[in-house]
């Protein structure tokens, strides 16, 4: 049996792998959205040792680095159901399954990082920001979060590909991504390598084009005048 | 608020501060007139910085009050506890500072780094923000590098955008804690111009310094720090030339 190209183009270019891909992508972002958002407010409340709060997300933190990704998302699609009642009705899908799941275990991930971000920020930064006026909250959205943007880009994109490839783990509570949708039409062909090239072909696409926005976002944040994308217009005057 | 001719614009009263087992302040008292330079000399680890970071409400003191205008700074008047960090934070804003490491934001470029304040504290418009800021670098004779980003100036150009920084916002008082300890020798002078430009044109300073030159030159007042405690207060010309403590005497055999 040889390879077939008109089966893999065929296949590489069909509704139900583009649609699986698709759905790998929806579910990864809005998991790696949750993530960070969990995982900052995790690292918050571990920096301030917010009492009780943080024994809650160390345990937190504890829990869900230990467990497989794998059970995880079996967890909360199987166990949940069994003690939140309301789990059992429709709305639950695999697709909202995936999310949380990944999207949690990803918010564990996440609070190290930014942990580790936000501590690389220098001490004098904040310290500026108060002696000039600033609020907590303002020294942290104008001048701390932006800092630790760029310490937190390189670890966060390689989190953010390892998210897209943690997707095809779904295929076990049945969501309907990449890797299932190639499964599937495996199972029904016994054609192994026309189906998984395809596969493949997708994986490395959005990996390509996701390292290519990384590059992108880290030249932003060089911080240099000699860059491009400067907005503030350089106003020479001489004395 | 208003205060009477000659009595004190800020006044430091019974300071103490500790860390762990370590008295920095020891009931330091401390007070600097309207228009007034004083200049604070004293050895490394006697507690200058700390002085200035408790004036500044940067740091509490363990105990002690804080008078700024004739009212109480980070209290309210009839109590004895210190405001939360929100409500500290506005009383700041009165107090500029300068740190001996500039500490410039370096993702914004200097026009930026000035204007921020009146952006996000006095919620002031971006196009009259960059107005202002521009106004303030021109003063401290940085007009030319508005554009640039901090880590594209030398130490001097940045020490000088922290001053428009703490200007900006209007303060009635400017700290500077040691604002040319980190800089190299030949971009001194150009930190120190601006410096004696603000003292002529009226600002109550306070400067943390080894710059014996600015002391004698420009201060209205040089200060002996000594742990933790003011030992010697004169004139520059009194201080320099007839000290009274051994602790300046030590101090000035060393840095003259
Ligand atoms: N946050 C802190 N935690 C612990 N100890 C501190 C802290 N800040 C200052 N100290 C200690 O307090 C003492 C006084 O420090 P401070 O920085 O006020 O001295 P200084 O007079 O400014 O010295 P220098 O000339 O070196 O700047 C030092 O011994 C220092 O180790
Ligand atoms: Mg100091």
């Amino acid at each position: 049996m040889s390879f077939d190209t008109n089966l893999f183009w065929d296949s590489l270019f069909s509704r139900e792998f583009a649609n699986g891909a698709l759905l790998a992508i929806v579910v990864a972002l809005i998991a790696q959205a949750g993530g960070i958002v969990i995982g900052f407010l995790l690292a918050l409340i571990r920096m301030n040792k917010v009492p009780v709060l943080s024994h809650i997300a160390w345990f937190y933190i504890w829990i869900l680095r230990a467990l497989p990704t794998l059970l995880v998302l079996l967890i909360v699609w199987n166990a949940f159901p069994q003690f939140i009642p309301s789990m059992k009705d429709p709305w639950f899908t695999p697709f909202i399954a995936a999310c949380i799941g990944l999207g949690f275990q990803e918010g564990a991930y996440m609070s190290e990082i930014l942990r580790s971000a936000l501590s690389a920020v220098d001490e004098g930064q904040n310290t500026a920001a108060r002696a000039l006026g600033m609020t907590p909250i303002q020294s942290m959205r104008r001048v701390l979060i932006p800092q630790m943007i760029r310490v937190a880009i390189p670890p966060t994109s390689n989190e953010f590909i390892n998210m897209i490839k943690y997707t095809s783990l779904a295929s076990v509570i049945a969501l309907q991504e990449l890797l299932t949708r190639a499964q599937v039409q495996v199972a029904s062909t016994f054609r192994y390598a026309e189906y998984y090239a395809a596969a493949a072909v997708y994986y490395l696409v959005i990996v390509s084009v996701l390292t290519i926005a990384q590059s992108r976002l880290e030249k932003r944040y060089l911080w240099t005048s000699r860059q491009p994308h400067v907005t503030t217009p350089v106003e020479t005057e001489t004395p | 608020m208003h205060t009477e001719p000659g009595s004190p614009l800020l006044y430091a009263e019974g300071i103490t501060k500790s860390y762990g087992q370590q008295h920095v302040l020891r009931s330091t008292d401390f007070s600097v007139r309207e228009g007034e330079v004083k200049a604070i000399l004293g050895r490394s680890g006697s507690g200058k910085s700390t002085l200035l970071r408790c004036t500044a409400l940067l740091e509490l003191p363990d105990s002690g009050n804080i008078w700024f205008k004739g009212a109480k700074l980070g209290k309210k008047p009839d109590s004895d506890r210190w405001l939360r960090e929100t409500q500290l934070a506005r009383q700041r804003r009165e107090i500029g500072m300068v740190f001996q490491r500039f500490n410039l934001f370096p993702h914004l470029t200097a026009l930026e780094n000035v204007g921020i304040g009146p952006r996000t504290i006095q919620g002031v418009g971006a196009d009259e923000c960059a107005e202002r800021a521009m106004a303030e670098l021109k003063h401290v004779d940085m007009a030319q590098c508005a554009g640039k980003y901090p880590q594209e100036l030398s130490g001097g150009q940045q020490q000088r955008v922290a001053i428009a920084r703490a200007l900006v916002m209007n303060p009635k008082v400017m700290l500077f804690d040691e604002p040319t300890s980190a800089l190299d020798p030949e971009l001194v002078g150009g930190v120190l111009k601006v410096m004696e430009r603000l003292a002529s044109e009226g600002m109550t300073m306070v400067v943390v310094t080894h710059e014996v030159r600015f002391a004698r030159h420009v201060a209205d007042t040089v200060v002996m720090f000594h742990e933790g405690r003011i030992v010697e207060e004169a004139t520059p010309e009194e201080f320099f030339d007839d000290p009274k403590s051994d602790a300046t005497r030590q101090f000035l055999k060393h840095v003259i």
